[in-house]
């Protein structure tokens, strides 16, 4: 055999190999799951940005689960500039390549560095979080009511000025429009808001309670009503028609979610005086337990958008976040001490609530890392937030 | 084997390079240097003004209104019957066996005021999260209605209202706080004009 004819052969073998090693290395990428507090965060450095631009960049990074280290160290280089309009390249160190190099103008600085960490992420294969929005309620005094605000605290605003009670605010799925609970007329109604045009209407009114909304991707809604004589999950298609009562119980049901694909709607109840989740096919069916193992009290389900994970509040003593394999088929992590959780679009982050004395404070939690920032910029008691998607 | 696999990797060189290039098709259109200029960012949409609620839109209601409100228009009287608001355990929407002589006051009060209603609202203390109190606090205002009944009031003349943990009588954050906000107030109700 000539060396040319060997040269060939083996560059043929390795290319193949190469294609081989790969392929392999890109199914165990998306096979791989998610560990919930057990992933180190992914490093990067930051450089050339100044002020409140840096400061954006860094809030992003932090709470989707990167973090920061001279650029020797880190696996992405980060470098720019926001004299005026934001500039940004990042080089992955590993195979030196420039990944992303972008110059940015239009709408505002804040902007321009929310879609830049847009990129980043998406480049990398995650999903972009920084421009979406998140719904709360906030204390008022001896009242609540309903505000939106970009994920990080910007843009804060009150979408109700009931002077009552309004709580348990909840997005449509790819739309600007809410539904919460508000006692304005008397009593916890479930109204419909659309904030894009500002109208908005009485959803459900039946007696007793209608509260804790929650919105499928097709746009069914599930929520608590007493009109059968005890708190009970029901569904609804959004024009209200086709109600259906999902439980029969004299317990206490509460904070319906829907999966991903809107066939299941898991819930808070209790069974012989133990709380536990449970859930339940939208159409109507035999209730299942969603096992929580070694937790108490579980409360306030939240199921990622994508499938696989149910977020909750667990109550031992204090609150804590915890998370569980929505297969039930694994162990509960419990991550932060908080309540109220509310995945983002990318599965990863979740907005939830931590008490400081008195004080309610709404903070963004990155699950695999357990890095968790407060968004400072919404003042006040604030909870129950609702994380667009 | 991961570590492995990565050294592989390094060692497949140029044939490597070119496979992952193909692996993300975008990177193939950047020059690395080269600084892409990206779209206008676009603003975010805007949220309107909230519009008031009017009867009309009230009444837009997408769900069939039932029969409820029975008694929205009533005049309210939280005096009446303040001394007969009863107390529950952590977590629990039994009526104590203390408390039943305070829902029978509530009875007789109905028994002796043919035109009155009630509406019992439930409360709960901070522990717990909110939507897990607000529907405890409705089983607590169903209890106290279950009582009522239980002793001959009619059902059509009890309303449950739950407030959850929202409208606590102490504020603080102990024991001694929480214990008073447990509990069912009875709101009497007379119709309107009398």
């Amino acid at each position: 055999m000539n060396s040319l004819l060997k040269r060939t052969l083996i560059s043929s073998v390795l290319f193949g190999l190469s294609f081989y090693v790969v392929a392999q290395e890109a199914i165990d990428i998306t096979k791989q799951a998610m560990k919930p507090g057990a992933e180190p965060p992914t490093w990067v450095s930051l450089s050339g940005f100044t002020g409140e631009t840096e400061s954006i960049l860094r809030f992003d990074l932090y709470v989707q689960g990167f973090n920061f280290t001279n650029s020797d160290n880190a696996q992405y280089q980060i470098v720019g500039s926001n004299n005026g309009n934001l500039q940004g390249r990042v080089t992955d160190r590993y195979n030196k390549s420039t990944l992303l190099s972008k110059a940015y103008s239009g709408a505002s600085l804040i902007q321009q560095a929310h879609l830049f960490v847009d990129e980043f992420v998406t480049a990398i294969g995650r999903k972009g979080i920084a421009q979406t929005k998140i719904a709360f309620k906030k204390d008022t005094g001896a009242n609540s009511e309903i505000y939106v605000a970009d994920f990080d605290g910007f843009g804060a605003q009150a979408v109700t000025a009931d002077n009552t009670i309004v709580a348990a605010p909840t997005w449509v799925p790819g739309r600007l429009a809410l539904y919460y609970t508000s006692y304005k007329l008397g009593n916890p109604d479930i109204f419909f808001h659309d904030l894009s045009t500002g109208q908005r209407r009485v959803f459900s009114r039946y007696s007793g309670l209608n509260t804790a909304a929650a919105v499928s991707s097709s746009g069914r809604v599930a929520m608590i009503l007493s009109k059968g004589g005890s708190p009970d999950v029901y569904d609804c298609n959004a024009d209200g028609s086709g109600l259906l009562r999902l439980t029969a119980t004299r317990e206490d049901e509460s904070s319906p979610c829907w999966s991903a694909d809107g066939e299941w709607i898991c819930y808070a109840t209790k069974v012989n005086g133990r709380r536990e989740l449970q859930k339940v096919r939208a159409t109507g069916g035999a209730p299942e337990r969603v096992s929580t193992p070694g937790v108490l009290s579980p409360s306030e389900p939240d199921w990622s958008p994508d499938g696989k994970w149910i977020a909750f509040t667990s109550q031992m003593r204090d609150f804590e976040i915890c998370v569980v394999p929505a297969d039930g088929r694994g162990q509960v992590t419990e991550l932060v001490a908080g309540e109220d959780p509310s995945w983002s679009a990318n599965s990863r982050t979740l907005v939830f609530t931590r008490r400081e004395g008195g004080r309610r404070v709404l903070s963004l939690l990155d699950v695999p890392t357990k890095q968790y920032k407060d968004v400072s910029r919404i003042t006040g008691s604030n909870s129950q937030p609702s994380w667009a998607k | 084997m991961k570590a492995i696999r990565f050294t592989t990797l390094i060692a497949l060189g140029a044939a490597l390079s070119f496979v992952t290039a193909g692996c993300h098709p975008e990177r193939l259109k950047k020059i690395p240097g080269q600084t892409m200029t990206a779209p206008e960012v676009p603003s975010m949409p805007p949220i309107q003004a909230t519009m008031p609620v009017t009867p009309e839109s009230t009444n837009m209601g997408m769900i069939e209104l039932p029969e409820f409100p029975g008694h929205s228009n009533w005049v309210e009287n939280a005096e009446a019957l303040k001394g007969d608001t009863i107390h529950f355990a952590f977590d629990s929407s039994v009526v104590r066996s203390a408390d039943k002589s305070k829902v029978a006051a509530v009875a007789d009060y109905l028994k002796s005021n043919p035109q009155a209603a009630v509406r019992v609202e439930g409360n709960c203390d901070e522990r717990g999260t909110e939507e897990y109190n607000r529907s405890l606090g409705e089983r607590r205002a169903l209890a106290g209605r279950e009582e009522l009944v239980r002793l001959g009031i009619d059902a059509g003349r009890v309303d449950t209202l739950s407030y959850g943990e929202d409208k606590p009588v102490d504020t603080g954050h102990n024991e001694n706080a929480w214990k008073q906000n447990r509990r069912d107030d009875f709101i009497v109700l007379t119709p309107p004009g009398k």
